[in-house]
């Protein structure tokens, strides 16, 4: 490597991320991953979710801990808000996502990170949860992203990042496209 | 006993005798004719088997407005080139297919017409290639069958609703066969953008659903695009020599068409000019449920991606031209406005509701493969092969996109690979006939 090229460190370990890719362009089987959540109803629309185990590169595996989320909704909703709202945990998976993928980015080309800030908006139309007009959906009707990024790039550089992480973003796309659900009672 | 040996009689009586031949060419499109080309050259007999006639796609299954996407200075074949009164322009549909036709004449390639493949298969030490008009043992064989044999439609086609028509680029001709009302083209590579642009002009409201694609201006400084794209070197890229290796590569050869049109009037056709002329842009077709087409909330990202890499484009043949000192002697460098996207794109559209009749797949081609009898697919059912030279010894395929360069899809783009092939081809052939005289010489 030529050694007066300065390395972008962005906390990222780039090498280990394309040696996985390599390996599993060589093993589709092992690719094959399935998350998973578990929730127990607490009191009220307070609830306690835990995420423990996954299962990938073709066995069983876990957290270093089990992570837990509550999710509550806001007092004027005639509730304690001991939590934040499950479309508030929506908003913070995306940007979660987002942002790991343009750490990931900057580091593969070599972008050295100062400080990625975004703060999200997401609008929705009461109506439509509360069953009075049926032409409004449940969800949100548009979500706004905004990042504000330090870095060594240029404004393109940046923007380009913004827009590879959302190409390759999972929670983008399970937002932005149809996901087969099924809900079953056992 | 008797009636198998009856039976093989009455066989061979009706069956023409095997005929032998180094190598078999298959389809006598611009690639299989350059390969011809290249192998009479270096003294090569072979057989150019051709399903119907020379130019076959061209004749049989491209729509009626299509041009090529490439000015005609750029139409050349080995041994051949463009000699017409219109340099700058782009050839018709049936210009082409003569183009192409008039080089088979020029080259006296030995075209077999009307001559399916049905079959090949390894044996006798090289390849029984089956015809409608009896069998072939070729030592080696060329694929020139096309890129675009199918179109490559998605699952979710099943979902659509029964009266709603389906079209593809190879079953559409022109908008009188399109029931009136709107039209949901999907896709927006050169083949969906021009589709819509014809049918929104012919009066069906037009909706276009836009995943990923590759936004480049006809012309640029006041040069055809193609002319930047040669000129700077960016078509003559190969595939071994990509800065990210095979990831360049796999993503370079799957990548839409750039979003070109060929026009007496250099129209620039992007999304923007689309939707000037009132069409809608909607995001990638997610879904089709309850009659309903859903759309992919990734339409502005689309558009930024394309406008980002248009950006990268020109600036980088910028660069090149003022390093080459040409920058004087050209325009000053346009920039183009980003893609303009509703404040709030459909995501969900009621098909009867919207009078949508008709969905075009505008969604890409695959190769059909169905007659290879060989194991060379991988598990996407695409070819295995390292620049044209296939997973199998003998084999090769010539004209699917980035085979050995950037240009290697285009007319002009089948000389270089032609050559390097069947050079390649006649070593193999040396190299056997070297093994056969070993196999005679060793036992005396």
């Amino acid at each position: 490597m030529d050694t007066k090229t300065i390395l972008a460190d962005n906390g990222v370990n780039v090498e280990a991320l394309l040696g996985a890719r390599e390996a599993l362009t060589q093993a589709p089987e092992a690719a094959r991953f399935k998350w998973r959540a578990s929730c127990e109803w607490a009191h009220g629309t307070h609830a306690r979710s835990t995420i423990d185990t996954f299962y990938g590169l073709g066995e069983e595996q876990k957290h270093r801990q089990p992570h837990r989320i509550e999710t509550d909704h806001p007092e004027l909703f005639a509730a304690e808000d001991h939590a934040a709202t499950p479309v508030e945990v929506v908003l913070a998976g995306l940007a979660g996502c987002l942002t790991a993928g343009i750490a990931a980015v900057a580091q593969n080309r070599n972008i050295q990170l100062r400080s990625v800030k975004a703060t999200l908006e997401a609008g929705m139309d009461l109506q439509g949860i509360l069953g009075i007009d049926g032409d409004v959906r449940n969800g949100f009707d548009g979500i706004q992203v905004k990042y504000t990024i330090d870095a060594d790039a240029t404004r393109e550089e940046i923007e380009a990042l913004v827009a590879q992480s959302q190409k390759r973003s999972a929670v983008f796309d399970i937002i932005t496209n149809p996901t087969d659900v099924s809900v079953t009672v056992s | 006993m008797n009636a198998a040996a009856n039976g093989r009689a009455a066989g061979a009586a009706v069956r023409p005798p095997v005929r032998s031949i180094d190598v078999a060419v298959i389809g006598a499109g611009h690639s299989g004719l350059a390969m011809s080309h290249c192998l009479a050259a270096l003294g090569i007999e072979h057989v150019v088997l051709e399903r119907g006639e020379v130019a076959n796609a061209w004749r049989n299954e491209r729509w009626d407005s299509l041009r090529l996407l490439t000015p005609n200075w750029l139409s050349r074949l080995p041994g051949y080139q463009y000699r017409g009164p219109d340099p700058d322009g782009y050839m018709e549909r049936d210009a082409v297919a003569e183009f192409i036709a008039d080089y088979a004449r020029a080259t006296t390639a030995p075209v077999r017409t009307g001559t399916a493949v049905c079959s090949v298969e390894a044996g006798g030490g090289g390849y029984r290639v089956r015809t409608w008009r009896g069998d072939w043992q070729a030592r080696a064989v060329v694929l020139a069958s096309g890129a675009f044999n199918r179109p490559a439609i998605p699952r979710l086609a099943a979902d659509l609703p029964a009266g709603v028509a389906q079209l593809t680029p190879l079953s559409y001709r022109n908008p009188s066969q399109v029931a009136d009302g709107g039209v949901l083209v999907v896709g927006a590579s050169a083949s969906g953008l021009q589709l819509a642009d014809e049918l929104q002009r012919a009066g069906h409201p037009v909706t276009i659903a836009t995943g990923e694609h590759v936004r480049m201006p006809r012309h640029y400084r006041g040069r055809d695009i193609q002319w930047w794209m040669e000129a700077a070197g960016l078509l003559d890229e190969r595939f071994d020599a990509l800065r990210n290796g095979r990831d360049d590569l796999a993503r370079a050869r799957a990548v839409a068409s750039p979003q070109l049109v060929g026009s007496r009037e250099r129209a620039i056709m992007d999304l923007n000019a689309l939707a000037g002329e009132g069409a809608r842009i909607v995001g990638r077709l997610a879904a089709v449920r309850d009659g309903r087409a859903l759309f992919s909330g990734s339409l502005r990202n689309a558009c930024a991606l394309a406008d980002l890499k248009l950006g990268r484009l020109l600036a980088a043949l910028d660069e090149w031209a003022t390093g080459r000192g040409l920058g004087d002697g050209l325009p000053a460098g346009e920039r183009f406005a980003p893609t303009r996207t509703d404040a709030s794109p459909a995501t969900s559209l009621d098909l009867e509701r919207e009078n949508i009749r008709t969905v075009l797949w505008a969604t890409g081609f695959r190769p059909d493969y169905s007659w290879l009898q060989l194991p060379v697919l991988d598990r996407k059912g695409a070819l295995r092969h390292q620049g044209g030279v296939v997973d199998a010894p003998g084999l090769y395929v010539m004209g699917l996109p980035f085979l050995r360069r950037r240009k290697s899809s285009f007319i002009h783009g089948a000389e270089d690979d032609a050559r390097d092939l069947s050079e390649h081809l006649a070593d193999y052939l040396d190299a056997m006939a070297g093994r056969c005289r070993d196999c005679i010489a060793v036992p005396s």
